[in-house]
């Protein structure tokens, strides 16, 4: 259960414009069901990727010609506000997107993003904008986003500072698995739990048979 | 023990962190885990990665995502989604975890159960893999949702690490006027403060009209925390949440109850604790409020306008607003007491609780629904509790359904949703697009005003109604 590792990317790279795009936007309740694969690629953004009958809409970005190879989403504040569901990334993850970079992040989405090695990458509003309004301009543009030097540069060449907790960078740099990190500490987790049980012993609860 | 003053939310984290890792995150302990019958796959994926479950006895679960809410046989149609629900009776079965399935009378929403049962208590840390896990912290205890691998982290290893959230208090002073719910003040923070105005951050509310409000009100404010960007919110615990507490199965009883009594008093927020970020609110000049738009932020008094993009300055917000007003088929400057809608849905873990039905009830009594309109109690103990006081006699005369527990038309994803174009009334906490269904337009609102919009077909202010209990 180690995560996807990530070093840099260098890829094509989409503006979306509108804030608080929620994770029910990023792929609808109803294919929660379904397993993770690679089937997800087909259900990022689903119901304003694709029209009644299954066809490409033409006005969605990501299904213009310059913009098909994103690898890279440029967004706006709020990106994957709403609901827990993992599957949001897992779809994003399918369809290639390695990173995202926005002005802020639903919190709960932000921590799943890097259980899955998709990037999200915070920039201030302004340098967001900048950077979604070069993509308009150069459809089709690159951008790279370099985790280890921690440097998102732009189509325009110029680098963009950006930083990530050592601990989440230290993770995807190393594509670990955080469960065997945490399971070393075991000592220090059954030392606690002893403590605890002692200071509320009210909250053991007792197992049916 | 440090001396200077802490916030409750301070004192629980600190309790509670195990070890600290590079760069200030936080190995925090985890006491208890709800689960539902959307996270059943998270058993399969930890056995074929060969991880046990370190500790099922801190585990509770139910079945409420994929359950159907109508009444009578049928069960579930999809063979696939059928699994999942008998999947998940067979993992807790193994591993001796209290399940409450379909058939069992505590099958609920697991934001209902939880608390219902006892088993959300002041000063825990408590998580669940659905977003509206922060509606427990209504009992005065660190609750949020996570994702399916913090999920399985948590499963291995009863621990998550965490970057600790900053504390932002809201206050909301002063007394409540008639016909004013508790929905109604977070919709209305949401609006003050948007939708991204607490992430990062841990909420406590506070202040009179918080302080004033039963268990089940405070839940509703708590659970829709996440609207406002925040994981988790918080009220700190009082004698309100103690006598709810009493008698529940996993609640604590007797002298453990008093020891236990006797720490959750040292909680609450000491005088002069720092916040990160304050808000104020006055409870008073608050009104029934709805929403026109496809984010919980776009919400207003019920006496108010749809906005008009045309009177809109910044050009990405007057983008956003044309967007939704296409989206959700509204014109602008319409009245919002003119907006007519299709259907009433009454339920889901903002508000599917014995105090949320009693109140729609006291409006709907007498009168007629002129659109289909659904009342989906947030459990079984809620729907046998409502029964035994005549409230579901109330609906089903004035022609509701009167449906069985489960998350039902607020996801959708055991199939309850509208159809595309239809306009909802809904007591819910999203009105994403597609949230209620493809094409699905939803206001969201009080039971009372749910309940106002079914017997008149439209928007409309439940302070024009006459009747008790408002």
């Amino acid at each position: 259960m180690s995560v996807d590792a990530f070093t840099s990317v260098t890829a094509a790279a989409v503006p979306l414009d509108a804030a608080n795009i929620d994770t029910d936007r990023v792929i609808p309740a109803r294919f929660l069901h379904k397993p993770r694969g690679p089937e997800y690629a087909g259900l990022l953004f689903h119901d304003v990727r694709f029209d009644e009958d299954g066809r490409e809409r033409a006005d969605f970005i990501m299904n213009q010609p310059a913009f098909r190879g994103a690898r890279i989403i440029v967004a706006a504040d709020n990106f994957g506000c709403g609901s827990s569901r993992e599957h949001a990334v897992w779809a994003l993850a399918a369809y290639g997107i390695r990173a995202v970079i926005a002005p802020s992040f639903g919190d709960i989405f932000f921590n799943n993003c890097f259980k899955i090695g998709v990037l999200p990458v915070v920039v201030s509003a302004d340098t967001a904008a900048a950077l979604r309004r070069q993509l308009h301009a150069m459809p089709g543009a690159s951008i790279t986003v370099d985790l280890e030097t921690q440097t998102v540069t732009g189509p325009d060449g110029a680098p963009i500072p950006f930083t990530v907790d050592p601990f989440r960078r230290q993770g995807l740099l190393r594509g670990e698995d955080e469960i065997a990190l945490t399971l070393g500490h075991e000592a220090a987790i059954a030392a606690f739990e002893r403590r605890h049980a002692d200071e509320e012993p009210w909250l053991a609860i007792e197992r049916r048979a | 023990m440090s001396s200077s003053p802490r916030t409750l939310f301070e004192k629980i984290w600190s309790r509670h962190v195990v070890t600290e890792g590079a760069g200030g995150m936080s190995l925090l302990y985890i006491d208890r885990l709800l689960m539902h019958d959307g996270a059943v796959h998270t058993f399969e994926r930890l056995r074929k990665a060969g991880r046990a479950i370190r500790r099922p006895g801190a585990i509770a679960a139910t079945a409420d995502h994929y359950v159907p809410t109508a009444t009578g046989p049928g069960g579930i149609a999809d063979p696939a989604i059928r699994g999942m629900v008998t999947e998940m009776a067979r993992h807790t079965g193994d591993l001796r975890i209290p399940y409450f399935g379909p058939g069992d009378a505590r099958q609920g929403i697991v934001h209902v159960m939880g608390p219902e049962q006892g088993f959300t208590l002041p000063g825990i840390t408590l998580v669940c893999g659905d977003s509206h896990t922060a509606t427990h912290g209504a009992f005065g205890c660190l609750a949020f949702g996570i994702g399916s691998s913090e999920l399985e982290h948590v499963l291995a290893t009863s621990c998550l690490w965490q970057r600790k959230p900053r504390a932002m208090r809201i206050r909301v002073d002063g007394v409540r006027p008639s016909g004013v719910a508790a929905k109604d003040v977070i919709l209305a923070v949401i609006a003050t403060i948007s939708a991204a105005g607490g992430t990062g951050h841990v909420i406590e509310y506070a202040g009179a009209a918080i302080a004033a409000m039963s268990m089940d009100e405070r839940m509703t404010v708590c659970n829709m925390s996440i609207e406002a960007g925040a994981r988790a919110g918080m009220v700190a615990p009082d004698a309100t949440t103690y006598a709810y507490l009493e008698g529940r199965p996993f609640a604590p009883s007797g002298a453990r109850a008093d020891e236990a009594r006797a720490y959750w008093a040292t909680l609450p927020s000491d005088a002069g604790a720092a916040f990160d970020a304050e808000v104020t609110l006055d409870a008073a000049a608050l009104a029934p409020t709805v929403t026109w738009g496809t984010s919980p932020q776009e919400a207003l008094p019920i006496t108010g306008r749809v906005p008009d993009p045309a009177e809109t300055a910044d050009p990405a917000r007057r983008a956003a607003i044309e967007r939704m007003l296409a989206y959700m088929g509204l014109a602008a400057n319409t009245p919002l007491t003119a907006i007519n809608v299709d259907r009433v849905f009454i339920g889901s873990c903002t508000n599917s609780r014995l105090e949320d039905l009693r109140s729609a009830a006291a409006v709907v009594r007498g009168r007629r629904v002129v659109v289909p309109a659904w009342v989906v109690a947030g459990s079984g103990l809620i729907k046998r509790a409502a029964e035994a006081e005549g409230l579901d006699r109330i609906f089903r005369e004035a022609g509701f359904e009167w449906r069985e527990p489960g998350c039902s038309m607020c996801i959708g994803m055991n199939g309850d949703t509208g159809r595309p174009g239809e306009r909802v009334a809904s007591t819910s906490n999203r009105n994403f697009e597609g949230r209620q269904g493809k094409g699905v337009r939803t206001h969201l609102m009080s039971p009372a005003m749910a309940a106002a919009a079914a017997v008149t077909g439209r928007l409309t202010d439940v302070r024009a109604f006459a009747g008790e209990g408002l």
